[in-house]
């Protein structure tokens, strides 16, 4: 079970650096559904080797949902501000600065 | 068996998670996030989830990605573009996200799963229901579906037989009756249709007002 809650350990990490570092904002979405997958294989592995039993496998179906609905909504902001700026690099997004 | 298909799935969904923070392209960054992506579908069929393992494939792999990549396609003037960070940036992200890993790596290993589990179940552990963790591999789409319905077979039938003999157990066996997921199944659906609602009117090609009109 460890090595299952490392490999999400290590999709988490990747996806909090994919949010992070990258100027790109589908990068930042890519980031974000790695984040959620990690979640997910903890969800996976405590509903087998825990005490979750079969919540844990239907909390990670809801996970999957909103992430879907997530990406949705993110993209279609994603293509609204690339409609006003001509660009998807997050760093131009500076109207809200004084 | 079991054991090198679970090193082959980590690995790749391991490996692919870190080329999705590596590659500077975007199109190979939703590549790579396929391979990722599924990956943890087979970690998840590994798992004994096999219905959570067709839907992560379905929905995931084959709408998620797809909706990133015409996102990619919409959003870019030349196929190939490439939105550059500077060295120190990398070094300092590396750094970062080593440490977090480092952190979460030790947390992980820091507990140990099964006496916190005793812990937490106490005296208990004996009379668990039967159907709680069952032993059956796999063969989990219809009760995560009468579930969903607000059934629990898994888990609603096992209490009767186990607790019949003990003097406390009627008590609260009564406050046990689990009520399934049927109201956070309707709770998701109807976010799901305002949300994709929303993303439509959102991202809805904007039409310009003709001047003589005005």
């Amino acid at each position: 079970m460890n090595a299952y809650l490392a490999v999400a350990a290590v999709l988490f990490v990747c996806g909090v650096m994919c949010m992070a570092t990258k100027r790109n904002g589908i990068g930042v979405l890519m980031g974000v559904e790695l984040v959620l997958n990690g979640a997910n294989i903890n969800f996976v592995a405590f509903s087998k080797y825990g005490l979750l039993g079969l919540d844990g496998q239907i909390f990670s179906l809801f996970v999957i949902v909103l992430a879907a609905a997530e990406a949705a909504v993110a993209l279609a902001i994603a293509l609204n501000f690339y409609n006003n700026h001509l660009t998807i690099d997050v760093d131009q997004a500076s109207e809200l600065k004084n | 068996m079991e054991t090198f298909l679970f090193v082959l799935f980590a690995l790749s969904a391991c490996g692919g998670a870190l080329a999705v923070v590596l590659t500077q392209n975007v199109v190979r960054m939703a590549f790579w996030l396929v391979i990722s992506l599924g990956s943890v579908a087979g970690l998840f069929f590994s798992l004994d989830a096999d219905f959570v393992g067709a839907v992560q494939l379905l929905i995931y792999v084959g709408g998620t990605v797809v909706l990133l990549i015409f996102g990619v396609m919409l959003t870019s003037k030349e196929p190939f573009t490439a939105i550059k960070q500077n060295p120190a940036e990398i070094v300092q992200g590396a750094v970062v996200g080593l440490a977090f890993l480092a952190m979460v790596l030790a947390t992980v290993y820091a507990v140990d799963w099964q006496s916190h589990q005793a812990v937490v179940v106490g005296h208990e552990h004996d009379g668990l229901p039967s159907g709680y963790n069952r032993p059956i591999e796999g063969n989990t789409a219809r009760s995560i579906g009468t579930a969903l319905l607000g059934v629990r077979f898994d888990r609603d039938l096992g209490k009767g037989g186990e607790h019949a003999s003990g003097e406390h157990g009627h008590a609260h066996r009564d406050h046990d009756v689990s009520t399934g997921y049927l109201l956070p199944f309707e709770v998701v659906s109807v976010h799901l249709l305002v949300v994709l609602v929303g993303a439509a009117y959102l991202a809805r090609a904007k039409r310009r007002r003709p001047v003589s009109a005005a």
